[in-house]
């Protein structure tokens, strides 16, 4: 990046400008974000506007929900691989009760399963010890079967996605779209969460040094416990946006999201050992991957070259990023 | 003897549990015999080298996210060279594809080690990468696959001292699998190498203040990983006869298997053998759940049960000999 190609007699200067970005770590990755844009709106002019910025927020909303599970569980040196099943279930399963209940109730019943795969993942990893890459893929595992079960129960009665998801996911009020009025309040709360509460500095603490963390009298399990809890509640509330986003249910809807949801946190600067990192990093970082999605897209190249510069962007980004962040 | 059932006892419990399923299976089906037995084999071997992949990145310490992709793009490439080529070609194409398994895991290592990007992410990076190569290669499943090569896993091996029962049991493709793990594992485990991926596994920084060249080892860690995928991408197209660009299950399947099979996530213990009969027990279980004639979409659950339980299992005896 910039401050790299500063040349050796202006090293306070690049020194100073990297002592800045090291303290402020949003900057450079709004800077990228920026310049994203900007290559967006070089290549073709005039796609710039006020409906493709709702456009693109919306679809940076689902995945920034799930990054926001991975910061937390990465802050503690863990990992939620079964987000993307708790969200598909939930999603799954608001469609198919919306025929027979009224939204709020089939809402209700479809974070359930949410809830029980967030509190085995909770146990396994807190009371068992068990890694948590383990323990959520093998969750992820039985929920995906679980809901292929379900399935075949349901085929007969059809679908139907709830009238205020689908407002919600896909509506624009004033150019804002309305995905927002869910989005701000829960990432006001995990911010705050992360960096108001006990609760919050437990995770860093946890993260930092896990043995000092329970010498010092914390209960690991009832913290760990809370946070796969929590991760996977936020991960059907997830799901149930982007039904209304997406509108039709299928077995694998939130599955794609998962490692990019992963690649947003580590892109936001959330260290995956733990101990650090940041919602707000990641927000940005779910917005650079959506808009780096949109720029791959209109470059009309072929499916598999795309994919190719998406798995090296995303590393030269990282690893630039942690230069930055981490040369002291 | 008594050590030696210490040392190895998790491997000589996953055996047990084989034998246990597979007269279970014999119960079930009374039918179920030889012929089944080499279906099962053939199924089992692309799993078996992704858990071979894997095994040997998770002992370095490390964990390979892309074994996968690794698989769809070295099958994808030899079906595409294989497309109507002669069969003395595929003689050329089987190094080439091997070699190619083997510099590209040498990158995800080279990756790791030069960006100091965490593994998880490096691999996920990769992952996209090779997806994105297989599907520059064929876009659509394709190619062919030369008729000796498919040969190689049809059919059972005569062995002469044996009556002829036992001759069934013992299909082309177990020996196969065999041969080339024991090649490429036996002499790695007792090579200087060998002993320095368990070292960085075990303690990274201890193995780099004795003298191990730790991104070297690392490296070539990751490349072994990489021969074995190349090895499980050569079998899925001796098995279909294709190439597809798609990612099969591999990856879930190879962590899945090598937590089984005693490898402790985070480096430094366990074997190949182990992760190996994992795989067949993993598998075993899915064909006995067949035979009962369960909803294959129940599998799906028991699998997940079965594999979050004997984690659990093991976390918790770990837990219990840790207090004592």
């Amino acid at each position: 990046m910039s401050i790299s190609t500063a040349l050796p007699e202006q090293a306070p200067l690049g020194r100073r400008i990297k002592r800045f970005m090291s303290d402020y770590p949003l900057v450079p990755l709004l800077i990228l974000l920026v310049l994203l844009v900007l290559v967006l709106q070089m290549l073709s002019p005039g796609i710039v506007n006020q409906r493709w910025i709702a456009n693109t927020i919306k679809f940076a909303i689902p995945l920034a929900l799930l990054a926001g599970c991975q910061t937390m569980t990465m802050l503690t040196g863990g990992i939620d691989l079964s987000v993307g099943t708790a969200a598909t279930m939930a999603a799954f399963i608001v469609a198919t009760q919306g025929v027979m209940y009224d939204a709020p109730t089939a809402m209700m019943i479809a974070l359930i399963p949410a809830v029980i795969i967030g509190f085995a993942n909770g146990i396994g990893v807190g009371v068992f010890r068990v890694h948590p890459l383990i323990m959520t893929l093998g969750t992820s595992l039985i929920g995906i079967g679980c809901l292929q079960v379900y399935q075949r129960t349901v085929i007969a009665s059809g679908a139907k996605v709830p009238e205020f998801l689908i407002w919600l996911g896909t509506g624009v009020t004033g150019g804002f779209p309305n995905a927002l009025l869910l989005f701000v309040p829960v990432a006001a709360l995990l911010l705050f969460i992360q960096k108001r509460t006990g609760f919050g500095r437990l995770l860093y603490a946890i993260g930092d040094n896990e043995r000092a963390t329970r010498l010092a009298g914390v209960k690991y399990w009832q913290v760990i416990l809370a946070l796969y809890m929590l991760s996977s509640i936020l991960a059907g509330i997830m799901g149930l946006l982007y039904i209304g986003l997406i509108k039709a249910p299928s077995l694998s809807l939130a599955e794609p999201l998962v490692l990019p949801s992963v690649a947003a946190a580590v892109i936001g600067g959330t260290s995956i050992f733990g101990g650090r990192g940041s919602y707000t990093g990641t927000i940005v970082g779910a917005l650079i991957l959506t808009v780096l999605t949109t720029l791959l897209t209109i470059l009309q190249m072929p499916e598999g070259a795309r994919r190719m510069l998406f798995g090296a962007i995303v590393l030269l980004v990282t690893a630039a990023y942690l230069r930055i962040i981490e040369d002291r | 003897m008594m050590r030696l059932l210490r040392q190895q006892g998790w491997v000589v419990g996953l055996l047990a549990l084989f034998v246990v399923l597979l007269i279970t299976a014999k119960l079930i089906q009374p039918s179920y015999g030889a012929g089944d037995f080499g279906s099962l084999v053939r199924a089992v071997l692309p799993y078996a080298f992704a858990v071979a992949a894997q095994t040997v990145v998770v002992i370095a310490g490390g964990i390979d996210l892309s074994v996968a992709a690794m698989m769809a793009l070295t099958s994808v490439t030899a079906a595409a060279l294989m497309a109507g080529a002669s069969e003395e070609f595929a003689l050329l194409v089987v190094p080439f594809v091997l070699l190619m398994g083997f510099a590209l895991g040498a990158l995800n290592g080279a990756l790791i080690v030069f960006s100091r990007v965490p593994d998880i992410v490096v691999t996920l990076a990769t992952l996209f990468m090779l997806q994105g190569a297989a599907l520059l290669v064929l876009n659509a499943p394709g190619g062919g696959s030369a008729e000796w090569l498919r040969n190689l896993i049809v059919g059972t091996v005569p062995i002469p001292v044996l009556p002829d029962a036992v001759t069934p049991w013992f299909p082309k493709a177990l020996l196969l699998l065999v041969v080339l793990l024991c090649a490429v594992w036996i002499p790695l485990k007792r090579s200087r190498l060998g002993l320095s991926i368990y070292a960085i596994g075990s303690n990274q920084l201890a193995a780099f203040r004795s003298g191990v060249p730790v991104a070297r080892t690392k490296i070539l860690a990751y490349a072994f990983g990489g021969l074995f995928g190349a090895m499980g991408g050569l079998s899925l197209t001796m098995s279909t006869g294709i190439g597809a660009p798609i990612p099969g299950p591999y990856l879930m399947a190879s962590v899945a298997a090598v937590v089984l099979g005693g490898v402790v996530l985070g480096g430094g213990k366990g074997g190949l053998l182990g992760p190996i009969i994992a795989v067949f027990v993993l598998r075993l279980a899915r064909t006995i759940l067949t035979l009962l004639a369960i909803d294959p979409n129940v599998t799906a659950i028991v699998e997940g049960t079965i594999l979050v339980a004997v984690v659990m299992f093991g976390a918790f005896i770990a837990m219990r000999s840790r207090a004592r």
